[in-house]
């Protein structure tokens, strides 16, 4: 994307519009694709019900992706995401165990948990140096161990506390669904944080250019140790919210959301280098994903198309707009 | 004279440290294993470890020819998964169809690797995402193949490669010696091995020098997805089935990042050897199987090997002691 194709675009776009990242716009393009595309195979998928079925659905990945978001923006990634999802989960179901006491705490004590395994790779990223490929890996493993030693390689036999269940399938709003709910305010608290505070800016400053950052006076361990903590704290609150969802933990529930989270928040727009990206992008990425998954079930495609017609999607729409500048 | 040879040999060191260190690490930790083992350092013994790394060690090596140029590949385990299924039809029959079926699984493989190389090079998409999207490509082609689990293999075939050559050497063993020198040994010394390493340490520099970028990277991803072509034939060898597994793909995967990690082979690109990769797959694997030979519960067998792998880890960033200008650790 040379500067001059930019400053054509521009030209031909309303000033109203100038603001809006292309990526974001193609993103949330293609959601309206592929709702007209269904609603040519069945006008249930323009209908409120099913479309509110799938924002609830798309709020566990939207959870976990504001998380991985926090940390792409950074330039690093985070792929402890699998067990630091089931971890949360099931130490909140552990908790319930131990009567009211727990059963209050377990939501808090879930997160805690996430947010103590990010701190594990925070500290390890941003003071050890360790490439967050190769230590998220680690802390991924090590978390599974934990895991598998506490249930005994079993899905563990406690269940969701009653406030698990009401956060991700109660409703506080008539008609709009908790999980929803919990999605918005997180959402909304990580686009103020992105865009009016300075931690949020010190995130795409250090993604741009860590050792500039560094120089003009940011604490980038500081932020970086944080950006960590967040997103496994994040992680744990999806992992709370698919145990409420569900009713009860289970072994390898997190597996699902690694990828799709990476892919949502890369769709989304965002510079998988860092530095680059909104969250309204992500938001885009995920309920793309969400659609895509829903879509592709509902015309009951097997499983094996399924991954075909998804992985396909992915680099057709990478090819579209998330491609680097030429060398 | 004398002089000359020091520093050549200093620079040989420093090249070579890291598979040193996970040749060490290997040996080390094989020989625990072997004198607490019941059975003690006999054939047998060898050849249970050996064919069990030398799965491994083909997609550590896989991944680290991709690693060097600086890229990484995601979907080298699901590659594995496909060439397992693919091979569970193809490798059966007459010992013509035979051959024809492991080269038409060797070439998929090739094929997967291209593919990933031709989106990654010439629609300039990051390695990391796009090799997602691959991955979720060939697990799709493998479930084509075997929705449930099944097929088979030619037995004979099998078990050549799985035996004992001359009653002593594991024949997997050997065919990974083989691989090494036929694949690795001219990849790493030819133009376009060095144009990788240089494409690892510095892509622009590498590209102003007016080396063959593209051809470097393209040939690292193919030679990638032959690689686990291999690691998958051998999966069949072992099993004697197809099985499009989506949580050993993933594993494989992950497994061969730390193995190249253990080996010396920077993710930063431009340095580290594919020799250094299988020896450090070999230690990841004694690592897992030190605890059966301790007598531990199994279920302690992933925390076990993640702490390991933990402390591997924290060996690398020894280093930083030395820094001396707090700017070094931004690079």
């Amino acid at each position: 994307m040379s500067e001059d194709a930019s400053s054509m675009r521009q030209l031909r776009i309303p000033t109203r519009l100038r603001g809006v990242d292309p990526a974001v716009a193609t993103a949330f393009g293609c959601i309206i694709l592929l709702l007209l595309a269904g609603s040519i195979y069945s006008p249930n998928f323009l209908s409120p019900d099913y479309l509110l079925q799938q924002l609830k659905v798309a709020s566990f990945l939207g959870v976990i992706a504001t998380g991985m978001m926090a940390v792409i923006l950074l330039g690093q990634i985070d792929l402890s995401v699998p067990w630091v999802v089931t971890s949360g989960a099931m130490m909140a179901c552990a908790a319930t165990a131990y009567g009211t006491t727990g059963s209050v705490l377990a939501i808090p004590f879930g997160i805690f948990c996430g947010a103590a395994i990010g701190l594990v790779n925070g500290l390890a990223v941003a003071y050890l140096r360790i490439p967050s490929m190769i230590i998220t890996l680690a802390t991924n493993a090590v978390a599974q161990g934990l895991m598998v030693v506490y249930t005994g390689g079993f899905s563990p036999q406690d269940s969701a506390s009653p406030a698990m269940r009401f956060l991700a399938t109660g409703y506080t709003i008539p008609g709009l669904p908790n999980g929803v709910l919990v999605w918005l305010c997180v959402g909304l608290a990580a686009v103020f944080m992105l865009t009016r505070t300075t931690f949020g800016r010190s995130l795409y400053a250090i993604g741009n250019r860590e050792r500039a950052a560094y120089m003009s006076g940011i604490d980038t361990r500081r932020i970086t140790l944080l950006a960590f903590v967040i997103s496994g704290g994040l992680s744990a609150l999806g992992g709370v919210l698919l145990a409420g969802y569900a009713s009860k933990a289970s072994q390898s529930m997190g597996d699902a959301y690694l990828l799709p989270s990476i892919a949502a928040v890369v769709l989304g727009g965002t510079h998988v280098l860092g530095g680059k990206g909104s969250y309204l992008g992500t938001v885009a990425g995920v309920i793309l994903i969400t659609l895509l998954q829903s879509i592709l079930s509902v015309m009951q495609i097997e499983e094996a198309g399924r991954q075909l017609i998804y992985g396909a999607v992915i680099i057709g729409m990478l090819l579209l707009y998330g491609r680097q500048k030429p060398a | 004279m004398n002089k000359h040879a020091s520093g050549d040999r200093r620079f040989w060191y420093a090249q070579q440290k890291g598979t040193l260190f996970a040749a060490l690490l290997f040996v080390a930790m094989f020989a625990l294993y072997v004198s607490n083992h019941p059975a003690g350092f006999t054939p047998n013994v060898v050849q249970t470890a050996s064919n069990k790394a030398t799965l491994l060690a083909f997609v550590a090596m896989a991944q680290c020819l991709v690693v060097i140029t600086a890229g990484i590949d995601l979907s080298a385990g699901m590659v594995l998964v496909l060439c397992n299924c693919l091979a569970s039809w193809l490798v059966v029959g007459t010992p013509l169809q035979t051959g024809v079926g492991v080269v038409v699984v060797l070439l998929a493989g090739l094929g997967c690797g291209m593919l990933n190389g031709l989106i990654i090079i010439f629609g300039r998409l990051q390695p990391i995402v796009a090799t997602i999207a691959t991955s979720a490509i060939f697990y799709g082609l493998a479930l084509l193949l075997r929705p449930t689990p099944g097929g088979s293999v030619n037995e004979d075939l099998a078990d050549a490669f799985t035996s004992k050559l001359l009653g002593v050497v594991p024949a997997s063993l050997v065919v990974l010696l083989a691989v090494i020198v036929v694949i690795w040994v001219p990849f790493s010394r030819s133009a376009i091995g060095r144009a990788a390493y240089a494409v690892g340490s510095a892509e622009n520099a590498a590209y102003m020098s007016a080396m063959p970028v593209k051809r470097a990277k393209l040939t690292a991803y193919a030679l990638g997805g032959l690689l686990s072509a291999i690691g998958g034939l051998y999966l069949t060898f072992f099993s004697y089935t197809g099985e499009a597994a989506f949580a050993s793909g993933n594993a494989y995967t992950l497994y061969s990042i730390a193995a190249v990690v253990l080996g010396g082979v920077s993710l930063a690109g431009g340095r580290g050897s594919a020799v250094g990769a299988v020896f450090g797959a070999l230690a990841f694997r004694t690592i897992g199987d030190l605890l059966f030979v301790f007598d531990f519960d199994p279920l302690w067998q992933p925390l076990f090997q993640g702490v390991v792998l933990m402390l591997a880890i924290g060996i690398g960033c020894i280093g930083l002691s030395r820094v001396r200008n707090r700017l070094e650790w931004f690079q």
